[in-house]
């Protein structure tokens, strides 16, 4: 088994590259309409910005930024997000996840299924972000052997 | 379309395959599947598929190499030889 040995320069580097990631990682979210990337993707490279400073400062410290007990809770936000706007458009006359019967006042029916379209993907994101944590977390844990 | 760079890709795709089967350390196994991963992503995009090669990028080549690296710090070797 290898041991962990605590090395300030991949610290400083995660450090300073991690934020950029984020930034990217929430312009492919919000981009997703109409460019290569959605929910599934950006919620990953927020994922792994995150396991970055969890794999270069160690647990505790990355229990600053993003506790462990937040995982399962955030996760389930996200698929909430998801199925609430599915049945809000349900409830409202239309089908699940029929963007043009959002009972939001005010809108044009384009712009209508844009906004569906990203309530979504925010809430794909934060689903695939909180789980590829907890998996992480647990991972580390591992269980008793020997 | 741009069948040369799709030759050199493939070249380079069954290179980092076969020293990512047949070598002995464990992190040099993982690095070069992330490798890999990141070649296959690069044809993706050569292919047109940019959302596939994007998935591929952030997936393969981003996240899973972080959980064998930790698989890895949790496991130990059987035999020391």
């Amino acid at each position: 088994m290898l041991k962990y040995k605590f090395n300030p320069i991949i610290l400083l580097v995660s450090r300073v590259v991690s934020p950029f990631i984020m930034i990217f990682a929430l312009y492919v979210i919000f981009h997703g309409h109409y460019s290569p990337g959605g929910g599934f993707q950006g919620g990953t490279m927020f994922a792994a910005a995150l396991l970055l400073i969890r794999l270069a400062a160690g647990f505790d410290i990355a229990q600053l930024q993003f506790k462990k007990i937040l995982g399962t809770p955030l996760g389930s936000v996200g698929v909430l997000i998801y199925f609430g706007t599915g049945f809000l458009a349900m409830l409202s006359g239309g089908e699940f996840l029929n963007y043009h019967f959002l009972p939001f006042a005010g809108f044009k029916a384009d712009e209508l299924r844009s906004l569906g379209i990203l309530m979504v993907e925010i809430g794909v994101g934060l689903a695939v972000l909180a789980i590829l944590v907890a998996i992480y977390d647990d991972l580390l844990e591992g269980y008793p052997h020997d | 379309m741009y069948w040369e760079i799709e030759i050199v890709l493939f070249v380079f795709l069954i290179t980092t395959a076969l020293i990512s089967l047949f070598v002995k350390d464990l992190l040099a196994a993982v690095v070069t599947l992330n490798a890999f991963s990141f070649i296959s992503a690069l044809m993706y995009v050569v292919m047109g598929a940019i959302d596939v090669g994007f998935t591929e990028a952030v997936v393969g080549a981003g996240v899973s190499g972080i959980f064998f690296v930790v698989l890895i710090f949790q496991t130990s070797r059987r035999s020391s030889d």
